[in-house]
């Protein structure tokens, strides 16, 4: 539709107000709740604080368990980190390969895909892998996972956009004696760069949330992760709400300035990874 | 330049060719790390639970007893009404999510002030940590002192005990996973709005349609895949759900809001593998049950 009429008022009034009270009042509460003192915060209400302890609070919350918060950062940040840097490259090696070469493999390795995007993944018997391969309750153990899980999405995601790049492309290097390895690497990786930044957008946001696979798969307050840690806050500090919600406040800047940044490709990805699914 | 020149002096040509043609520029063994990793932690898993739920387990000691797990999840009514728990659950929120999200995606589509801004906040929440959600929701949703209620209260109304009452509890968990992933929703449905020629509004409003019956025979039907999406994003996404039913009631009050999910986990926590696996193979055929049907309809009616 084009954007040639004149904007309705009444009605963008009206669109203003919803979204204003549906979707932007929930994280005015958690921004104000997060600068209160400790007495206000437990009247619930949305009210502008009195007295701002925004900073007091900022440090009481880093400071908690001797800093715990810090260490679930560093964590969560190299889970993050790792998985998404592994898995953007296995991903793309396997999604110009299926979709490049049509075979009776490839035909199979589809419908694995589509299981891997469809079926809930079995939790306990993965422990039970992690167990026997001596890599339960590891860092390495859930990096391995994270990428195992994203890889069906990340694949589609290459594959889809690797049908765009004219295959002459591939033959033109191959004939200049270019083989696989260099054919991938220098060839067709440094074209996939938009997709490539739409996948770590979105895996980095995916995983940096995930709060399920370090529950089962890291538990423990030495791996924390900052999901974790914001899982357990609230039972460890049960009335100091001001401080849940600087807790909730600083785990959500990370994701908050990646959709700043990224906003249009981390629409666009979800899009596609979606109209996939 | 030297470097061409060398490369073909150096290969006498007889000798290249052959052999450059029969490997392919595409090696299987390209797809083998990314395979390995989501065979042994994923494929496998999966297959073993087929047998772990047919034990009983303690991970390091098994013991079979054939269906028995089974027998009790099907007997427990605790563990039982995890089943519909789950199916009430991922069809409230995937309808929901159909109805606002194409309602959005009109709304923001349309000649509307601040669109841009209003496209990025419905959107946020999808990225935002559920359980920072589920948290933030918990303490809006409080039955007497929470924002929710007090804000019903100004205009009359007496809102329900949202988490605390049991008829209550899994629909509201069901409204804030609603409001977190409605975003993408309404994404999904712009892209397929805004991809529908103007002209045929153009020419539908010359023949006179309104607005109803523009949205009705144009927008409605020409937005198919993206409904088609949805749905089975949504339906696969709610089916699944832990996090945020985990971090809002635990399943409580009672068992009133345990899905298969939270069930898995709890047995998981009490030391029951085997029962815990056989309610993850539950959970899996569910799904298969209903992704499959849906992915045959979709696709026979799309052809036809």
């Amino acid at each position: 539709m084009s954007t040639r009429t004149r904007p309705n008022y009444p009605l963008s009034g009206l669109a203003i107000v919803l979204f204003g009270v549906v979707f932007l009042v929930p994280f005015g509460f958690i921004l104000l709740t997060a600068g209160k003192t400790a007495q206000e915060s437990a009247l619930l209400d949305f009210s502008w604080p009195t007295e701002w302890a925004f900073v007091a609070n900022l440090q009481a919350v880093v400071e908690a368990r001797d800093y715990l918060l810090i260490i679930a950062f560093i964590n969560s940040t190299i889970l993050t980190v790792a998985s998404v840097t592994v898995v953007v490259i296995l991903a793309a090696m396997a999604g110009f390969v299926l979709q490049r070469r049509k075979s009776r493999v490839t035909k199979v390795a589809n419908l694995v895909i589509l299981s891997g995007l469809v079926l809930p993944p079995a939790v306990v018997p993965t422990i039970w892998v992690l167990q026997k391969i001596g890599l339960f309750k590891t860092m390495p153990g859930l990096i391995l996972v994270e990428i195992a899980y994203a890889m069906a999405f990340c694949v589609l995601l290459f594959q889809a956009f690797i049908a765009g790049i004219p295959k002459e492309m591939d033959e033109a290097a191959t004939i200049d004696g270019a083989g696989p390895v260099s054919l991938f690497f220098r060839v067709v990786f440094p074209l996939l760069r938009p997709i490539i930044v739409t996948v770590v957008v979105v895996q980095t946001v995916f995983i940096w949330n995930d709060f399920t696979s370090p529950l089962y798969f890291l538990p423990g307050d030495e791996n924390a992760t900052v999901q974790l840690t914001l899982f357990n806050f609230q039972g460890q500090y049960a009335s100091s709400y001001n401080l849940l919600f600087m807790d909730i406040l600083l785990v959500t800047v990370p994701p908050l300035i990646m959709f700043m940044i990224f906003q249009r490709q981390i629409v666009s990805g979800m899009v596609a990874g979606s109209v996939k699914g | 330049m030297t470097t061409v020149t060398d490369a073909v002096t150096e290969a006498p040509a007889t000798t290249v060719p052959e052999p450059a043609r029969r490997k392919s520029p595409y090696p299987y063994w390209f797809i083998l790390p990314g395979g390995v990793i989501f065979a042994v932690f994923f494929l496998v898993p999966s297959v073993m639970a087929f047998w772990f739920s047919l034990t009983r387990w303690t991970l390091f000691d098994q013991e079979f007893i054939g269906l028995d797990n089974y027998v009790q999840f099907f007997r427990e009514p605790a563990l039982a009404s995890g089943l519909w728990h789950t199916l009430i659950y991922a069809v409230t929120t995937s309808g929901l999510k159909v109805v606002l999200g194409m309602a959005l995606a009109v709304l923001l589509t349309g000649p509307i002030l601040g669109r841009g801004f209003m496209r990025s906040v419905a959107f946020f929440p999808v990225l935002v940590s559920t359980i920072g959600v589920g948290l933030t929701f918990q303490i809006l949703m409080h039955p007497t002192r929470g924002v929710i209620n007090q804000a019903l209260d100004l205009v009359g109304i007496t809102g329900p005990a949202w988490l605390v009452d049991p008829d209550w509890a899994l629909l509201s968990v069901a409204f804030v996973d609603v409001w977190q992933g409605v975003g993408l929703a309404t994404v999904i449905y712009m892209a397929g709005i805004l991809s529908i020629p103007g002209e045929y509004f153009e020419a539908a409003k010359m023949d006179g349609a309104g607005a109803w019956h523009r949205f009705r025979n144009i927008t409605l039907p020409l937005a198919k895949p993206a409904t088609v999406s949805v749905i089975l994003l949504s339906l696969i996404g709610g089916l699944r759900k832990f996090d945020l039913i985990w971090a809002m009631t635990k399943g409580g009050p009672g068992f009133t809001s345990d899905v298969m999910a939270s069930v898995i986990y709890k047995q998981y926590q009490a030391g029951f593998y085997g029962l815990s696996t056989a309610g993850n193979v539950v959970l899996f055929l569910l799904v298969i049950l209903i992704a499959l049907p849906l992915f045959w309809f979709f696709n026979r009616k799309e052809d036809a």
